[in-house]
């Protein structure tokens, strides 16, 4: 669920354990979801704490973690201008097609 | 969503049928899809979002106020989930079976892990747990004041399942709806998950209810006790809600306090029937014009004192809480050495491959 920023350390403390992110197979044959986010000192520690976090009712048969800076996202500021090129591509879609009268298995 | 393989009669009705629909409703906002730009004018676009239903995410422009309201009702909520481990914590040890034992851990487990989700969901504000924890041991940020009423007898985990748990699912089904959306994602879980803790309560109540005479005046007793600090879950009445009508313009709150806590009561009047214990209030009677239950009002001073620190239990807790953070140092520190010895191992390890 962290998509923000990387917390700072506290004054006086110790530094914060990395943000992991978590991505959850529920089923097989379903894909890996983003299903939230969690501290961990590292990766193990990460796979344990996201498995008592995420999976305690069999929500999943695979987790995987990763380290939520090593994320790189697009940015929502230039939104627009990144998918405009989609944008005015309507004919990659199949609907754009007219398909003539008794054209079968199209 | 989140792989919850709730059994299909639960979905239809009730509070795990609205929390279904909110999520629909999240899922079907999300598929109608904004095109235009946010970029020249960001608090247009904010407003237009929130106005068809839309959710604000992480990144997105955010009002100043609206960002820090939801770091406020956040925090708070997550510091609830974790001082809320207390008193019910404070029973494992004399749970009187092995299955009541087991319910009773995988419930305070899953109190600590719903006061996760919300860190994390805080968190996508820009503000960091470990912020949030300091200000909590500070006595800089609230938790909700019904844990700083003692847990006394055994039926009180009944009670708290039904009625505090009940109350709270109250509170936050509406906020499955909220427009930020990593609180509402993060409230999905926590309300399907509350369900189960209403219902155990529930049933543990039932259990004694009607069991010797001793268990009974137990569990009334406990519902005695707990009834109006449980209205009083709410908040201030609406006359005197300070955060209200804002919340509710920027739709992370929908409905007033007065409306939920009314909804509460119509709705745990019959429970209480089925359960055959008294709801501690002789003014409860059905009023047919408004369609609900009139019943006496929680004492509002004493929700203010609490709030301000005055409340049986609130320096326990927070005593606790400190000790607890400060004697589990050593493992955050040991979790962050050994991390790092693996991290300079490895290092070396892949160091010496390149040498060779």
């Amino acid at each position: 669920m962290s998509e923000y920023s990387e917390p700072t350390s506290q004054p006086g403390g110790a530094p914060p354990a990395p943000l992991w992110e978590v991505f959850v197979r529920a089923r097989r044959g379903l894909a890996h979801t983003h299903v939230g986010s969690l501290h961990a000192a590292d990766a193990e520690l990460a796979l344990h704490n996201a498995r008592d976090l995420y999976t305690r009712r069999q929500e999943g048969v695979s987790i995987w973690v990763l380290p939520a800076a090593a994320i790189t996202a697009s940015s929502p500021d230039e939104k627009d201008a990144f998918f405009d090129p989609a944008a005015d591509k309507v004919y990659r879609h199949p609907t754009f097609y007219e398909v003539p009268e008794g054209a079968a298995h199209l | 969503m989140y792989g919850n393989d709730f059994p299909a009669d639960d979905t239809s009705s009730g509070l795990l049928g609205e929390v279904e629909a909110a999520e629909t409703a999240l899922r079907e906002a999300a598929e109608r899809g904004r095109h235009g730009a946010a970029g020249a004018d960001p608090a247009a676009y904010f407003a237009e979002v929130i106005a068809a239903d839309q959710k604000v995410e992480p990144r997105d422009w955010m009002p100043e106020a609206y960002r820090a309201t939801l770091i406020r009702q956040i925090a708070q909520h997550a510091h609830s989930e974790i001082i809320g481990m207390q008193p019910e914590g404070n029973w494992i040890t004399r749970a009187p079976s092995l299955k009541r034992k087991a319910i009773l851990l995988a419930k305070v487990q899953d109190e600590a892990g719903h006061g996760l989700y919300l860190y994390a969901a805080a968190e996508t504000l820009g503000v960091s747990r470990d912020e949030l924890v300091d200000l909590l041991l500070a006595g800089r940020q609230k938790y909700s004041s019904i844990f700083n009423y003692p847990t006394l007898s055994w039926a009180d985990m009944g009670t708290i399942g039904w009625l505090v748990d009940g109350a709270a699912i109250v509170n936050q089904v509406p906020l499955c709806r909220c427009s930020y959306g990593p609180y509402a994602r993060a409230m999905i879980r926590i309300c399907k998950e509350e369900s189960f803790h209403q219902r155990q309560g529930y049933e543990l109540l039932h259990t004694l209810a009607h069991g010797t005479p001793a268990q009974r005046e137990m569990a009334q007793d406990s519902v005695n006790r707990w009834w109006y600090p449980s209205l009083a879950m709410f908040g201030p009445p609406d006359t005197d809600s300070t955060h209200s009508a804002q919340s509710m313009a920027w739709k992370i709150k929908r409905f007033s306090n007065d409306e939920l806590r009314q909804r509460f009561v119509d709705m745990c009047v019959g429970q209480a029937e089925v359960l055959g214990l008294t709801l501690p209030d002789p003014a409860l009677c059905w009023n047919d014009e408004r369609g609900g239950y009139d019943f006496t009002q929680p004492d509002y001073a004493e929700l203010m004192r609490v709030i301000k620190g005055a409340g049986p239990c609130n320096r326990q807790r927070m005593e606790h809480r400190r000790r607890a953070h400060r004697e589990g140092a050593w493992v955050r520190a040991a979790a962050a050495a050994y991390a790092a010895k693996q991290a300079s191992k490895k290092e070396q390890a892949s160091k010496k491959e390149k040498v060779a």
